[in-house]
């Protein structure tokens, strides 16, 4: 029953709180603030704002306040109960307040009309209501009165004026015992008795009350007031009582009151023991009142627990601490090592899965505890190598992951390795740039139950078509599973799944609906099911997607370029930059990169979603995020302090002019001789008014004095080597943790770097300010497109801007087939300078550009399709 | 003696009986659809603002009275588009809006231009075709002032505008619709919870001038992928914030596509003991602010809502058009409403996070 009991937070009302009073006096409403905070984090689930005081402006302190609360997301995550004795000060407070409050108090000491009257306006204000036991007589005092009155109210607001029933709270009054006066003696009993009536005859009604009153004899003895209010509560709750205005926080436990002061007291509530026990109680309180509040104990407790509770705490927290000890004393426990796993670790696993399914864990949290998973299974392998009978232990499936060819990167296929890994599936990883026949051959000879394909560029999206449609050709029948940043559920249902009839295909959104995905699959009683109902939803997307077809108009590719972006160029000049040619730079340092760092994708690469740094406070996400914000912290620290990555770049700044829809790149001033030819691709869909068709060209100027620029670097030599040192140690959550941090440090550079040939090397924005607010934002002249990306989807260009850069050379960056750079945490791009440069997205195109694309690039049209196929405004072939 | 003719009490009741029977489509985005005409300042002046001393174009609401037959032409498109229920054209049309454009003194008139207008040409459908009746919704927006947040950056506790002050907006504004003949209020566009409750209250609040009570419909807006209003609230705490008001449909609308709203009408249909409705924009806004997301895309997103039960009532906001309300008309005809739950009584409050009493 005391878990459903609600603490009402009682520190923010001036006439309880001699220290809330002092600050809202002096109109020191900050102080008065953290006063409401300390008590949410204290874990108030309603706090009482009361600004009832003589000398104050109770109307405005109540509405100050109030407002002042809205502000403060982690006060005002809890609803407000705004307690006054004036009506004038309740409504007040009603105007303020955006959730559904509760009115503290109305009742019918001023009559019917009056009670019903400010009933009305609190139903439709929205609030709930603790109504007095007042009447025209005075407050109630026995039971009896007490019950009447709560009855005759109750009739009136839910027959006369349909108040909802459960929005009432009654306050049956609390009054001082113990004060030496015999009628006192029986309030507690009163009251208790009264809580009990009222529950049971009033249908979803609510009993609350001022806990403190009770004690008021003893004014100066804390310890026994809170002897008294915890005696008091214990049966009070147990009588049905809901919620009271105390400081619950501070009380003692009932057991854990000496069992004297507690008979004491006890006989004091329930008016037992009489005469005498007024008496008693006055006689051995000054004995207690040196009593110090109980010191807060540091939570080691489960530390006590069973070896089995141990293994399961630390998995659900991910304590690695005491992982061996806990794990050697259960396997002396256990007639087998493989006991151990079997029994406590998956429990504590299952555990974990269920608190992640249930949202209540999150994937960093899960990571972190695979890595106790691995840790406590590091630690029993020899002994059950050791125990040559070990069986393999019984697994709930075998899934085979792989990055397709020409794709590097993987931090999201780990992520969904792990959490398949702590849900009992047998992962075989076979790690990025897997050709698909080797992805194959490996899925035959292990065996395995289910594949999953990752990719995170578009070209990997081809690679996956081809991957399905080996399945089929060679006979498989196993589910296919396609996940990563490029997939989505429609190209999987319009590309993929027809490549591979033989068995079934399904798109994974994220690493926490994976589990389901897979256990669904590889249920024998809800196989079929699944498959059916994913084949006959992809089925309809692919319908879906071909009404989308038809329906979406291009504009004829000479329209669209009679329709380009037209800049001023006379009203804008770039100046020469400092130099022609490229620039190298080795071993960037690292500890300049961190501020620059933009830390909102990297929690999204881990699944919790927000904008940083108001993740970090999420009610939802704000502890995992703080958590793993701590975690990424610290291991910056050390990348930076040991030199874990080496940052290498290189900058090329080159004469240049657009040649319709191609940028002509120079060797030199002269203009005569053509070093490279840059294509870009112009938007065809419909435009308004006003709108230009956007091609990157037009960024730069047909003739004249005009540049442009090209760069790529790398924070990522030597993160494989640490992923891998991880990965070797069982520590996954830190291996993952190396490359999200390489995957920032290089976007970091990318913008570092930017700001660079912005002030310095080319220098058109010399003047500008370093904010990284407006780094992050992108609010500078100029922009950075990368090949591969809206402005220019075509990975190919990529070869073009590395040959003018010598890339490779300068960076140890290497291309792969499709495009991709190695180390996959590296970013490259060109630089325009033009102030109406600007981020766009190519979007579809239509077959005439194509043929004029595959024209200048110099390709047959088939080649122009199959890069260009994710944008293709029709179907290849078709 | 004189016998009542008024017909909205059977209005009322056809309404609530076709929400019974089927998914009710709401009409489309009008910002686009009057844009695309190209009015020009004379067109928004007519004759009588003609010298009126500020600029009038972009006051939409104002076409109510100055082109009416715009006004007339756009609902008959959304009803012939297959819509069942239209909004009037006062979005903005409050005395706090108006006085951006100077043009308090024309609220009133507004609004009864606008539901005069959105009325007749209803009744005008419903005459020609009385099996499928179409209704009128007021439609009261959100207001540009809002009472939860500040307008200072310096100054948390500071209010660009008091409580009273948008009452007494929203009750001038209820009270014109409530006489120009809607059907019911439709609350939309609730960023600002209080906003919302201020305008509840004055709709309440009409009974004691002795108008008769007609269905509430609020809509929220859930503003990012966060799941909560500008103002911080969750899904589950807005909805114990307004469910005092009784509502005849609950819902979102705007700030987000179909997709990214699904989570959060789903977790309305699971909280919520009325009609859920709910009309997303067009997708996301592209690069260039506009609306990309092609009907059949946006009907194909709804068609698997109301296949999943989870409303009552759909329709489109931002980017959407009449293309898109026919073809969401043509998805959901013949499908099933959700059902509402029935949930047992408990004391649900809310701070920006739900608490129930259970």
């Amino acid at each position: 029953m005391i878990p459903t009991f609600v603490n009402i937070g009682e520190r923010t009302n001036v006439t309880g709180s001699a220290r809330f009073r002092k600050l809202v006096s002096n109109g020191d409403y900050t102080a008065a603030l953290t006063v409401a905070r300390d008590q949410v984090e204290a874990g108030a689930q309603v706090i009482d704002v009361n600004m009832d005081e003589g000398l104050l402006d109770s109307v405005h302190a109540m509405t100050t306040f109030l407002n002042l609360i809205a502000a403060e997301p982690d006060i005002a995550r809890v609803p407000i109960m705004i307690d006054s004795s004036k009506w004038e000060v309740i409504e007040a407070g009603l105007k303020c307040v955006q959730g559904k409050a509760i009115v503290n108090s109305i009742s019918m000491k001023e009559g019917e009309a009056k009670f019903l009257e400010q009933a009305v306006k609190c139903l439709r204000y929205g609030a709930a209501v603790v109504v007095m036991a007042f009447d025209e007589q005075g407050q109630a005092d026995t039971r009896d009165r007490k019950v009447a009155i709560c009855e005759r109210a109750y009739r009136l607001l839910v027959d006369k004026i349909g108040f909802p029933p459960e929005d009432i709270i009654f306050d049956p009054n609390i009054f001082a015992i113990a004060t030496g006066i015999e009628e006192h003696d029986n309030y507690g009993v009163d009251f208790i008795e009264a809580t009990r009536a009222i529950k049971q005859q009033l249908p979803h009604a609510r009993v609350s009350g001022g806990v403190s009153n009770v004690s008021f004899s003893f004014r100066g003895n804390e310890p026994v007031r809170r002897a008294m209010h915890s005696v008091f509560l214990y049966h009070a709750i147990a009588a049905g009582m809901d919620m009271g205005i105390v400081n619950a926080g501070d009380l003692p436990v009932y057991d854990d009151i000496d069992p004297a002061l507690r008979l004491a007291v006890e006989d004091v509530i329930l008016n037992r023991n009489q005469p005498g026990a007024t008496e008693r109680l006055v006689d051995i309180a000054p004995r207690y009142k040196g009593d110090k509040a109980v010191e807060r104990v540091v939570d080691t407790r489960w530390r006590d627990g069973t070896v089995a509770e141990r293994l399961s705490h630390a998995l659900v927290h991910g304590i690695t601490e005491f992982i061996d000890a806990d794990t050697e004393a259960a396997r002396l426990e256990s007639t087998r090592p493989l006991d151990v796993i079997e029994g406590p670790l998956m429990d504590g696993m299952n555990r974990v899965g269920d608190l992640f399914g249930a949202g209540k864990m999150f994937l960093p949290q899960v990571v972190k505890s695979a890595r106790v998973m691995k840790q406590a299974v590091a630690w029993l392998l020899p002994f059950m190598e050791a125990e040559l009978a070990g069986k393999p232990r019984q697994m709930a499936g075998k899934v085979l992951m792989a990055t397709v060819k020409g794709d590097v990167h993987d931090i999201g296929k780990n992520i969904v390795g792990v959490v398949l890994q702590c849900n009992n599936y047998e992962v075989i990883d076979l790690g990025v740039m897997v050709p698909a026949d080797r992805i194959l051959d490996e899925a035959q000879r292990l065996k395995v139950d289910v594949v999953g394909l990752s990719g995170l560029i578009t070209p990997s999206l081809d690679e996956m078509v081809f991957v399905a449609s080996e399945m089929q050709r060679r006979g498989f029948s196993i589910p296919l599973l396609i996940g990563g940043a490029t997939t989505s559920r429609t190209h999987t249902a319009v590309k993929i799944e027809p490549s591979y009839q033989a068995g079934s295909t399904t798109y994974v959104l994220d690493a926490s609906r994976a589990v389901g995905v897979v256990s669904g699959l590889l249920s024998p009683t809800e196989k079929d099911k699944v498959e059916a109902a994913t084949r006959e939803e992809y089925v309809r997307i692919r319908e879906q997607f071909d009404r989308a077809q038809e329906a979406k108009v291009r504009t004829p590719l000479a329209a669209a370029r009679a329709n380009r972006i037209a800049p001023d160029w006379q009203a804008w000049q770039a100046p020469a930059p400092s130099f022609i040619g490229t620039k190298a730079f080795k071993a960037w340092d690292l500890g300049d990169l961190a501020r620059y760092i933009d830390w909102t994708p990297f929690f999204s690469a881990w699944e919790l979603v927000g904008r940083f740094p108001a993740i970090l406070e999420d009610e939802v996400v704000g502890e995992a995020a703080t958590s793993l914000y701590a975690d990424a912290l610290a291991m910056l620290k050390q990348i930076i302090d040991e030199r874990w990555f080496e940052a290498r770049g290189v900058v090329g700044l080159w004469p240049a002019n657009a040649d319709g829809d191609d940028i002509v790149v120079w060797t030199d001033e002269t203009r005569t001789t053509e070093r490279a030819r840059l294509h870009t691709l112009r938007q065809q869909m419909q435009k308004g008014e006003g709108r230009g068709h956007a091609a990157l060209a037009d960024f730069v100027a047909p003739t004249g004095a005009d540049y442009i620029g090209g760069f790529a670097v790398t924070a990522g030599h030597g993160e494989a080597a640490i992923a891998a040192r991880f990965k070797a140690e069982g520590d996954d959550y830190n291996a993952i943790l190396a490359a999200a941090l390489a995957d920032r440090l290089a976007e970091a550079f990318a913008e570092a770097l930017h700001h660079k040939v912005r002030t310095e090397l080319w220098g058109y924005a010399q003047t500008e300010q370093f904010d990284i607010d407006t780094l992050l934002s992108e609010r500078y002249q100029g922009i950075r497109p990368a090949p591969g990306y809206p402005a220019q989807p075509d990975h190919t260009e990529k070869g073009t801007l590395f040959d003018l850069l010598a890339a490779e050379a300068a960076t140890g960056i290497v291309l792969t087939e499709s495009y991709a750079m190695s180390p996959a945490s590296s970013v490259s791009g060109l630089y325009f300078a033009h102030p109406e440069a600007h981020y766009f997205g190519v979007g579809k195109i239509e077959r005439d550009q194509v043929a004029d694309y595959a024209d200048r690039k110099g390709w047959d049209t088939a080649t122009a399709e199959r890069w260009l196929s994710p944008i293709l405004n029709y179907e290849r072939g078709r | 003696m004189s016998v009542s003719t008024d017909p909205r009490p059977a209005r009322i009741a056809a309404l609530k009986a076709a929400a019974r029977e089927r998914i009710l489509v709401l009409d489309g985005s009008w910002g686009v659809m009057i844009q695309r005409r190209g009015l020009d300042e004379a067109d928004f002046r007519g004759e009588r603002f003609a010298d009126h001393a500020m600029p009038l174009k972009g006051d939409n609401d104002l076409l109510c009275l100055t082109r009416p037959d715009i006004v007339t032409d756009l609902h008959d498109t959304y009803f012939r588009a297959g819509a069942d229920i239209a909004e009037t054209n006062t979005f903005n049309a409050t005395s706090l809006s108006q006085s951006d454009y100077g043009l308090e003194s024309a609220v009133v008139d507004i609004n009864l231009a606008a539901a005069a207008l959105a009325r007749e040409s209803a009744d005008r459908w419903t005459a020609a075709d009385p099996a499928k009746p179409r209704f009128v919704a007021g439609a009261i927006g959100p207001l540009s002032r809002t009472l939860s947040m500040s307008s200072d950056v310096n100054d948390p506790g500071a209010r660009q505008v008091t409580y009273d002050a948008v009452y007494d907006a929203y009750r001038e504004q209820a009270r014109a619709l409530h006489k120009g003949g809607v059907d019911l209020f439709l609350v939309e566009t609730v960023f600002d919870t209080l906003n919302a409750k201020a305008a509840i209250k004055a709709i309440l609040d009409l009974q004691d001038e002795g108008l008769e009570p007609l269905p509430i419909w609020i809509s929220g807006t859930i503003t990012d992928r966060s799941g909560r209003t500008l103002s911080g609230q969750t899904v589950e705490a807005f909805w114990n914030s307004i469910r005092h008001a009784r509502p005849f449909a609950v819902g979102f609308n705007c700030a987000l596509g179909a997709d990214l709203m699904r989570p959060h009408v789903a977790e309305l249909a699971r909280l919520s003991d009325t009609l859920v409705a709910a009309y997303p924009n067009a997708g996301l806004p592209n690069a260039f602010g506009q609306y990309d997301e092609e009907p059949e895309q946006t009907a194909a997103h709804l068609d698997e809502w109301a296949r999943s039960g989870l409303v009552n009532i759909l329709g489109g906001c931002c980017g959407t058009t009449p293309e898109h309300i026919a073809a969401i008309a043509r998805a959901v005809a013949g499908k099933t409403p959700r059902q509402p739950p029935v949930r047992p009584p408990a004391m649900r409050l809310s701070g920006l996070e739900a608490f129930e009493i259970a």
